[in-house]
């Protein structure tokens, strides 16, 4: 188990960032036949908003169902959000979503899959807040 | 034009509900949903806006939507449609008729903000200018020659490159204008252009890449090496017509920064690397926060000024799917 946990599309933008982070985490299921994931320990969730559009419809289905479950709710310690700045409004609003109803802090925002800086920011940020949780 | 009309060769009624690939109808539902049209925008409240610009301010402004008016007018009849033959699904076809179409809207809404705010002599004059710019002009003529070739994927590459990378330098303006409380309605109209965009380049990008997992080794190689000698060349003919537009209001500086940061987004909607380093696409906040109220937030919980970090605000999101 990890402490990080990640939606991705089948375009694998946010997968791809995760990659670059090199650390252990849990992708959430893209089909509901998938075996659905449990999160054992708290960890922080990464997720893209693409294309605008309702915001009623920026949190992806399989986030929703992930967090509705509420022992994974209980775990979640912050969330990343990934995006373009060009969907105005809507860039990185499912992260603003997630963070409100969950009440854990938006830490960081990045496009597409991520800059070199975007990785290192975020690699030595969560080794930081791990250590003083 | 003796070139043989390239179609499609063989066509089976499409069916929606056996789907090869879910981004195709994603993206289509997004594309509907974020459907719009130029006369739903108030233009007409930018008319007192409008009359607080310079006469070279003005022109500049007429100038730089003629320019988008070409480039969407390429995309819309040629860019898009080219890309239907090499569709690997029926739906992906669908959705490139759906950008065409968009692309479209795009070009006529530029003549609904010219009728909005300028004369027909002046609007002439522009479009003159946008025939007589040998900088625009090769702009559109590159791209060109890219749809014509018989290179699918190349053809990706240029449509990518031009919905993600060429609109920029006549973004910039309307944003800018924005930033300075003028012609607002006008930049609410690009915004939900720039929207439509940013979709079209994921989109053409992602397949793309599911295009790259079909060819050799050797042929991924040519194309990434393809895709970034274009881009210089797209790049270094960009920087002399945005200088071209924007040397007698000084602001070409700011522009390119504006150009860089987008070209790296273009590469990496289509599976590259960003190229332009940090310390070239620090672009003016004001721009980046006309183009997403969220985009200059402080947002970075980790950098030690997590104090001032804020929990997501509220906004309309009730969804019956959520359980709390």
């Amino acid at each position: 188990m990890s402490n990080l946990v990640y939606f991705s599309s089948v375009s694998g933008n946010t997968r791809r960032f995760v990659g670059k982070l090199g650390v252990a985490a849990d992708r959430i299921p893209l089909y509901p036949r998938d075996e659905p994931l449990q999160m054992v320990e708290p960890y922080v969730l990464i997720v893209p908003t693409y294309g605008g559009g309702p915001s009623k419809a920026a949190v992806p289905k399989q986030v929703i169902r992930f967090l509705n479950d509420v022992g994974n709710r209980a775990l979640i310690r912050g969330v990343i959000g990934a995006g373009n700045t060009n969907f105005g409004e809507a860039y990185c609003l499912a992260g603003d979503i997630i963070s409100r109803k969950c009440a854990v802090p938006h830490m960081y925002r990045f496009e597409v899959f991520g800059t070199p800086d975007d990785v290192e920011i975020v690699h030595n940020g969560l080794e930081q807040f791990w250590m003083q949780q | 034009m003796t070139e043989k009309l390239k179609l499609i060769d063989h066509v089976e009624a499409i069916n929606w509900n056996r789907i090869q690939d879910d981004k195709d109808v994603e993206v289509w539902n997004r594309l509907v949903n974020n459907f719009w049209l130029p006369e739903k925008v108030p233009l007409s409240n930018d008319v007192q806006s409008w009359a607080t610009l310079t006469p070279d301010e003005q022109q500049l402004t007429m100038r730089v939507f003629t320019g988008l008016t070409l480039l969407d007018t390429i995309q819309g009849t040629v860019g898009a449609v080219s890309l239907i033959p090499d569709a690997l699904t029926p739906h992906e076809e669908a959705v490139y008729t759906n950008i065409a179409f968009m692309e479209s809207v795009h070009a006529k809404s530029y003549s609904s903000i010219f009728s909005t705010l300028c004369s027909t002599r002046e609007i002439d004059d522009a479009f003159r200018w946008s025939v007589e710019n040998q900088n625009l002009q090769k702009k559109a003529k590159i791209i060109m020659e890219y749809y014509r070739g018989d290179d699918p994927l190349k053809r990706k590459v240029a449509s990518t490159l031009l919905e993600s990378f060429l609109f920029y330098s006549g973004f910039y303006l309307p944003m800018y204008w924005s930033s300075h409380a003028k012609l607002t309605n006008t930049a609410d109209l690009i915004r939900l252009i720039i929207r439509d965009e940013a979709v079209h380049g994921y989109y053409i990008g992602y397949k793309f890449q599911r295009g790259l997992e079909r060819v050799s080794e050797a042929k991924r190689e040519e194309l990434k090496d393809y895709t970034f000698s274009l881009l210089y060349e797209l790049y270094e003919n960009e920087v002399l017509y945005t200088q071209d537009l924007y040397d007698s209001v000084g602001l070409t500086e700011d522009v390119k920064k504006f150009l860089h940061y987008n070209a790296n987004k273009a590469l990496m909607n289509l599976g590259y690397e960003a190229l332009f380093p940090k310390s070239t696409t620090d672009v003016n906040p004001a721009i980046l926060s006309a183009l997403s109220p969220n985009a200059d937030e402080n947002h970075d919980f980790f950098s030690g000024s997590g104090s001032s970090y804020v929990i997501g605000k509220a906004v309309v999101t009730e969804d019956e799917d959520w359980d709390f």
